[in-house]
């Protein structure tokens, strides 16, 4: 029989895990957070200037961060898929988008691919390296002409004896200047529809890759940006990752790795802003009291909070049927959509209770506002979320 | 078909398709009846209960199934396919609002009194707190009882009481002090009889309700009827908001899901322009949003009621799964008949129904404003 006395008293403070956690995802996820407290965000204004330093790499493969749901037999920890949503989660404590996203091509973009379907050889030659951090990867869908319609890139790969010949040119692509190595998406066999795509591994020292220029963006401007040209550049046939004429179908199933961790972190970004925005509206006194305590402020949090709440359910459990094997494309766009969208309402919001203080620079709630915006775009647009969401019901 | 999500497992999927089989063929197919009625007929009670439906979640030895509040969940969420808000409002009131008071505080012989013949389907139950002056403010209630000999003489009226005309016994809040607000209210279960009155209200949705202004002249009441502690009701109050709050979720989660699908079966079957409606952009892209919506109102809502079972108290969890699954009940609705076009505003189709059911959702049981209030707090602000 339920005691009128506990119900009366919930213990709201107290930290219950989901179901997805246990005792050390928990335990990782402080070590993260205390490495990024101490040693990323001190820097994360400098690296705004500077975009941040190869050096975190190195860092964070040495600290084992960066194979955390990756096999041993490569260095990686042996973890569940949970752990690398940890990681999606606590690398916000850095408060640098452009670092979270730099990061999050290294481990959940760029390596998978390798490691999924690489051969012993690329995944010595690429993996290991990658998760010490002393190689950084990149990965090459979008094309000045083509981003969401993976179909339309023209990036070519022509098979000239054992070797192919690239030329084209790809845009948008995080940690372009500082990568050794770029999977890439080319097509192979114009004629062939989605079954003409093949990806490679391409060295990005290779000759006639020319990395063209450092974009400038709105917002994640810790991380660099490149377009990237490829003129005439030679590989081996093996540089093949995967299998020639499925390049299609690949980079799909990459993709939804890729909507998976950056759902995980458009909910980190916005809870790390809410709590910064909080712990503001606490402080700031206006007509005698913390503005905190006048009702429309407090429901402007409950509102942000139970937003939130909802994102962090649906990546929640759409993690938990990734992990056990699932392909919820359905859910993993809905994730995607939500937790995007969810992560610019809420910046916006936040920069309002802040007032004239969002408005500057110093406050940081503008850089998250900024940030956040790229998460409707990046990844697939939450028009291309639509659509999937519809599809799959055979609308 | 995915596998289930925690906390439901096998037991409850087949809990649920029986749930749903028997509220198909034997309510669904009369709710337009009873819409226009504007009662469902009591016989609805026994039917139910036949079926083991009204205890779920009950202990045997008191005519139960034995089950626990996840089973009761299922029939919260499968309700909705009666598509008249109003019915399962009435059959809700009577399982989730009125017995569950009599069950964790009632006394044996109460319990064998009321609980047992409810959960029979003889006798049905309501609840009533709310009053013309007293609503989410609780501690302003007025209706009075004073103590007489063997008992109490209650004096007051409640509103807005769902199955306020039926009801055999309400489990009603009085006054009972003069003490601080928070010690002041009691609970007595009223039998119908003289000096309690009723008056059916006239409502936007909720049709086949009836949801009543209940007035007590001069109603002697026992005192072996004293539910609970004298002076502690607002406990017993507090201690079922939370499970109401997750039948409200529940129930707007099972009637969005139905609302989506019969609107993407018409958008699918209705033509415009040469084609079905949701080869439409527009359309598919409405529908799709609509289906995340459901999606998330289920995520949050599961998650909740996990906690809840665990006994984890989720208040936080909770108020935010009511927050947040009525308002996007109602604003789905409201697309669902928008993407029906003309026939979305005609009665023959369901959806103006639904949308006017839907929009008592952010209202009742503790208004939006009062759950933010209460996430407010929780935040310490």
């Amino acid at each position: 029989m339920a005691t009128a006395e506990s119900v009366l008293k919930p213990d709201y403070q107290a930290t219950r895990k989901h179901f997805i956690f246990n005792d050390e995802h928990e335990q990782l996820r402080e070590s993260i957070t205390n490495f990024a407290i101490k040693e990323l965000a001190p820097h994360a204004d400098e690296w705004e200037e500077t975009t941040f330093p190869d050096s975190v790499f190195r860092r964070m493969g040495e600290l084992g961060f960066l194979g955390l749901d990756k096999p041993e037999e490569y260095g990686g920890q042996g973890g569940d898929y949970f752990s690398a949503i940890v990681l999606g989660e606590a690398i916000s404590n850095a408060n640098c988008g452009g670092l979270s996203m730099g990061i999050a091509v290294q481990t959940d973009m760029a390596m998978p691919p390798i490691l999924a379907l690489g051969t012993e050889e690329q995944k010595q030659e690429w993996a290991v390296p990658a998760i010490k951090g002393e190689k950084i990867l990149c990965l090459g869908i979008t094309e000045p002409d083509a981003g969401s319609d993976v179909k339309g890139i023209k990036t070519r790969a022509v098979r000239d004896g054992d070797e192919y010949v690239i030329n084209g040119s790809k845009t948008y692509i995080t940690n372009g200047h500082r990568s050794d190595v770029i999977v890439l998406v080319t097509k192979t066999d114009p004629d062939a529809g989605y079954d003409g795509f093949t990806l490679f591994l391409v060295p990005m020292d290779s000759p006639g890759v020319i990395r063209e220029k450092k974009l400038q963006k709105m917002g994640m401007h810790a991380s660099d940006t490149a377009l990237l040209a490829f003129q005439d550049v030679r590989v081996p046939a093996s540089a093949v990752l995967g299998e020639v004429g499925k390049g299609f179908y690949h980079i799909m199933w990459e993709l939804q790795g890729e909507r998976m961790i950056g759902a995980a972190g458009s909910v980190a970004g916005a809870q790390k802003c809410f709590d910064r925005t909080l712990e503001y509206a606490k402080e700031r006194e206006a007509f005698g009291k913390a503005i905190g305590h006048f009702q429309v402020i407090r429901h402007k949090f409950a509102e942000m909070a139970t937003k939130i709440e909802t994102a962090r359910q649906l990546v929640y459990v759409t993690a938990w049927r990734f992990a056990n094997g699932e392909y919820p494309v359905r859910e993993i766009s809905m994730a995607k959509l939500h937790a995007s969208r969810v992560a610019c309402e809420v910046a916006d919001e936040c920069i309002q209770i802040h007032g004239g203080a969002g408005y500057m620079k110093e406050y940081n709630v503008e850089r998250v506002w900024r940030d956040m915006r790229l998460n409707r775009i990046g990844a697939g647009t939450d028009e291309i979320m639509l659509e999937v969401i519809g599809r799959s019901y055979g609308l | 078909m995915s596998p289930l999500a925690p906390p439901f497992t096998d037991e409850h999927e087949e809990l649920r398709q029986s749930a749903r089989g028997f509220i198909e063929r034997e309510l669904a197919p009369h709710a337009q009846q009873w819409e226009d009625d504007r009662w469902f007929p009591d016989e609805v009670f026994p039917k139910l209960a036949a079926q083991g439906l009204l205890g779920l979640k009950y202990p045997e030895s008191y005519g139960g199934q034995g089950g626990d509040y996840l089973h009761e969940a299922v029939l919260c969420e499968e309700m909705a396919r009666t598509g008249s808000g109003g019915t399962a409002a009435g059959i809700g009131a009577h399982i989730n609002i009125a017995t569950p008071p009599i069950w964790k505080f009632g006394t044996e012989e109460q319990k064998q009194r009321y609980l047992v013949p409810a959960i029979r389907g003889e006798l049905i139950g309501a609840l009533a707190i709310t009053e013309p002056g007293a609503g989410s403010d609780v501690a302003a209630l007025s209706t009075r009882a004073e103590r007489v000999d063997g008992g109490w003489v209650v004096n007051g009226e409640k509103t807005y009481i769902t199955n306020g005309v039926r009801a055999h016994f309400i489990v009603t809040a009085v006054k009972t002090s003069a003490a601080d607000r928070h010690h002041d209210i009691s609970f007595l279960i009223v039998e119908r009889g003289e000096g309690v009155g009723s008056s059916k209200l006239e409502k936007l949705g909720w049709h086949a309700s009836d949801t009543a202004t209940i007035s007590f002249a001069d109603v002697f009441v026992p005192e072996e009827n004293m539910l609970g502690e004298q002076n502690e009701g607002f406990k017993l109050i507090m201690a079922n908001f939370q499970w109401e709050r997750l039948a409200m979720a529940l129930g707007a989660v099972g009637a969005m899901a139905l609302a989506w699908e019969r609107t993407a079966e018409f958008a699918r079957e209705r033509a415009a322009f040469g084609k079905p409606l949701s080869g439409h952009q527009v359309i598919r892209h409405k529908l799709a949003d609509l289906a995340t919506s459901v999606h998330t109102c289920r995520c949050v809502t599961y998650d909740a009621l996990r906690r809840f079972v665990a006994g984890e108290e989720p208040l936080r969890e909770v108020t935010m799964a009511k927050l947040v699954t009525q308002r996007a009940s109602f604003e789905l609705m409201d697309e669902c008949l928008q993407i029906h076009g003309g026939a979305g505003y005609m009665r023959e189709y369901f959806i103006e129904r639904a949308a006017r059911d839907a929009r008592l959702g952010p209202i009742g049981c503790g208004s939006d404003e009062i759950m933010r209030e209460i996430l407010g707090r929780v935040l310490a602000l």
